[in-house]
């Protein structure tokens, strides 16, 4: 009876260790039940007779697992006698942004000098964490990056767990884009997060390419890519390029399955946000969406569009698709820019920016994607220099400066964009990779002219659905009905809301 | 006097040996399990939360996806049991024998594997499964004459990714779990068997498989949880939680996806218990099929 009652106690206990290790953040599931069955199991009569050699092959896999894990980077920048503050972001480029703007920071304010450590945690882990600290109401650091799918979650507590940044903003806010400042927006109206870039959606051509193809010189070619306004005039110039180099496997662009880029760019031509903001409710069955989706399925019958390798452009199949030069056309926001420089740097010279094509002339033209806002936490013990440091990290013309050469984003503060010695620098590896300058083309496009998709609660259940399901439904099959996977998805969004 | 009797006692004393585990036990299984039980009656929010009785449970079982969870779990759970089980046992068997050379070499090439990160070779499995030409699998179907397939798009070899990463990763694990119980019977049982005439596929039959059976429900238990809690695997296999038609979805995935990614934690551990009871159901089912929980017979 009592080896029933250890049994029965023990199997729970494998069990147990299957729902703990989820809940700690689900690094590894498997292997914390792999080992409490273990011990469980060599507690029982089983594995009596297993040798010491199972034992040692299980520990030598433990060991090598917590080796494999990977360490947590720490760094500590400012001045040691400073206010000290803590940091916490998933990026570690993120972290030396703000150590080497304490150290401008100290230089200019001897008297409020800080000194800042920045901690890098793994993506989930470091959400997980800060959330399970708000909420506890301790342990949670002064300042900290919220990546944009995880705003909804921390701003959800409000001024309750965050300090508005409404005042310590207000210097900047007049050359600011509003869209993105409106991103970590809370309920309330307040603003709870610094923006690091725009996220400004453009167009990506491969002037290169196109001009071999159809045999013009690349001024010829961008003189046409200029001309293009409306989706027509792209399909058209498109239709010009695949009839130029007459090859079946070349195409025009390539359309994603697994990302929503081209659909928000396409909600905010035409003003509609499928969220419905914070009153909601979330209505996914908009014409914009529609006309897309239906242009895109005439794309990929047609021999225009090719579908994304593996579902979007930022994935390694994707970059090996630009690179075959499989296509020569594709929209994505700026901070793409990077994946040029980082991982095709052969396409240097080859690729131009321009504004998207709309639907109709006179819409915007753009929309920001992506993004991390960074908030400074109510537990703070001096949220006031927190808040104005971080403000003056990631607004003014310094922080903007120090983003832009290491991080390569397209930033946030419109006065920036126009300055000649920031803008126009060759010696930023981004300005000399392209043909044309990015600053030109946000100029160009205008800061009101960039739209925004609300992210809010119900974000990841579109987005999910959209991306597992509606997509592949849509493109994969290019006759299936446009009009039925929308219904699935407002379907599946009305379950949750 | 009364004290040393007690400290002395034989009833007491092995209670007091396994306290430490008791107590690690109780604060880190379940307390934990408690509190998940507790919230999954709840809607957790930001700053309060609020009792919602079974909704989370009912919400479940009308959750299409959810049910695709369960589904691939199961069905993973039951190709790693019937890929995992007897092929490590076989090459057990065959490394105890004497047919194979270079016996370290083999066992090391095997192990190898289950050394490395799963978030490493699970990257290197996604660029070989890529649906774009140059992936290792669409080179070799282009080879054979087949074209390209996009594998980490279709349900069936989706999960012939999984499991060609789950083969990979533990073959040399579990093989290594038989080998250590083949040590461990006795060789003058063989002896005895090849007096009475017996061939290698009845002393197989008659000799090792019953002796092995430890080991055999060992390795069961351990790979049916394996089976349903597995999530990184299928996380790294598409580059994050969401998979084309939800072919890669697991309950750890759905459950994480809640939890984390809708911060969703009632209805995420509503999620876990449920996998708690099915994990429970089909372990002490097989336990009580395989004798665990009978009186020994001597």
């Amino acid at each position: 009876m009592k080896r029933k009652l250890l049994s029965v106690l023990l199997s729970t206990a494998m069990t147990a260790a299957l729902l703990t290790g989820c809940g700690g953040g689900a690094a590894q599931p498997a292997a914390d039940a792999g080992d409490a069955a273990k011990e469980a199991t060599e507690t029982t009569e089983a594995v009596e007779e297993a040798t010491e050699a199972t034992e040692e092959v299980a520990e030598a896999a433990d060991a090598v697992e917590e080796a494999a894990e990977e360490e947590i980077p720490t760094s500590t920048f400012g001045d040691p006698n400073g206010t000290h503050l803590e940091m916490w972001t998933f990026v570690e480029l993120h972290g030396q942004h703000y150590g080497k703007m304490a150290e401008i920071w100290n230089e200019k304010n001897p008297d409020k000098a800080i000194e800042i450590t920045c901690t890098t945690y793994p993506y989930g882990d470091m959400h997980t964490k800060l959330l399970t600290s708000l909420e506890a109401g301790t342990g949670a650091p002064d300042i900290c990056d919220v990546e944009v799918g995880q705003f909804p979650n921390v701003v959800a507590g409000l001024d309750q767990w965050l300090i508005p940044l409404d005042d310590y903003c207000k210097d900047y806010m007049p050359t600011m884009v509003p869209a993105r400042m409106e991103t970590y927006q809370g309920e309330d109206g307040h603003y709870y997060g610094a923006p690091y870039h725009v996220g400004a959606t453009a167009m990506f051509y491969n002037v290169a390419a196109m001009a071999e193809a159809m045999g013009i010189s690349n001024d010829e070619v961008i003189k046409k890519i200029d001309s293009v306004v409306t989706w027509d005039d792209y399909v058209k110039l498109g239709e010009e390029y695949k009839a130029a180099i007459g090859d079946e496997s070349k195409f025009w662009t390539s359309v994603d399955t697994g990302g929503t880029d081209w659909l928000w760019l396409a909600m905010a031509e035409n003003g509609d946000d499928w969220t419905g903001g914070f009153e909601g409710p979330a209505n996914c069955k908009l014409d914009s969406v529609k006309n897309m989706l239906t242009m895109q399925q005439d794309w990929l019958k047609s021999g225009l569009a090719m579908i994304s390798p593996d579902g979007h452009v930022d994935l390694e199949a994707g970059f090996q698709n630009i690179m075959d030069k499989n296509i020569v056309s594709f929209p994505k926001a700026l901070w793409y820019m990077s994946r040029f420089t980082n991982y095709m740097p052969e396409e240097k010279g080859n690729w131009y920016i321009a504004k998207c094509p709309v639907f109709k002339e006179g819409q915007k033209c753009s929309v920001g994607i992506g993004g991390t806002g960074t908030v400074v936490t109510a537990q703070s013990a001096n949220t006031d220099l927190a808040a104005e440091f971080l403000c003056w990290a990631k607004m003014s013309d310094e922080g903007e400066q120090n983003i832009w050469d290491t991080l390569g984003f397209d930033v946030c503060n419109t006065a920036m964009w126009t300055q000649d010695s920031f803008a126009h620098d060759d010696n930023n590896q981004f300005n000399a990779f392209f043909i044309n300058y990015p600053y030109d083309v946000l100029s160009s496009i205008g800061m009101d002219n960039i739209g925004k998709i609300s992210v809010v609660a119900i974000s990841p259940t579109i987005n999910e659905y959209v991306c597992t399901t509606t997509l592949n439904e849509v493109l994969e099959d290019p006759d299936y009905s446009v009009d039925d996977a929308l219904q699935e998805l407002q379907d599946a969004v009305d379950m949750e809301q | 006097m009364k004290s040393k009797n007690f400290l002395y006692s034989q009833k007491v004393a092995p209670y007091i040996f396994v306290l430490p585990f008791i107590l690690s036990f109780a604060i880190f299984w379940i307390y934990p399990l408690i509190t998940a039980f507790t919230m999954s009656f709840q809607d957790i929010g930001a700053i309060k939360s609020d009792w919602v009785g079974l909704a989370n449970y009912t919400k479940l079982l009308k959750d299409k996806v959810f049910m695709i969870a369960v589904s691939n779990s199961a069905k993973y759970m039951f190709f790693t049991l019937v890929l995992l089980i007897p092929f490590p046992m076989l090459f057990a068997v065959l490394m105890d024998s004497n047919i194979v050379k270079a016996k370290g070499v083999w066992k090391a090439i095997l192990y190898m594997p289950a050394l490395t990160s799963v978030v490493i070779s699970g990257t290197l499995f996604r660029l070989m499964f890529t649906e774009y030409k140059t992936g290792q699998m669409n080179l070799i179907s282009q080879a054979l004459g087949f074209g390209t397939y996009k594998w980490l798009k279709n349900g069936w070899s989706g999960m012939l990714a999984l499991l060609v990463v789950a083969c990979w990763r533990w073959t040399g694990v579990n093989m290594l779990y038989f080998l250590s119980g083949l040590k461990a019977i006795d060789t003058s049982l063989y002896e005895a068997a090849d007096i009475d005439g017996a061939s290698a596929i009845q002393k197989f039959r008659y000799v090792t498989l019953p002796l092995l059976k430890p080991t055999t429900v060992y390795v069961l238990t351990i790979s049916v949880y394996a089976g349903l809690s597995m999530f990184l695997e299928s996380y790294m296999l598409w580059a994050g939680n969401s998979s084309p038609n939800n072919i890669g979805l697991t309950i750890v995935g759905y459950l994480y996806k809640r939890g984390i990614e809708k911060n969703d934690m009632g209805y995420a551990c509503a999620v876990g218990v449920v996998l708690l009871v099915v994990a429970l159901i089909i372990n002490f089912v097989q336990l009580i099929l395989n004798g665990t929980f009978k009186k020994e017979e001597d």
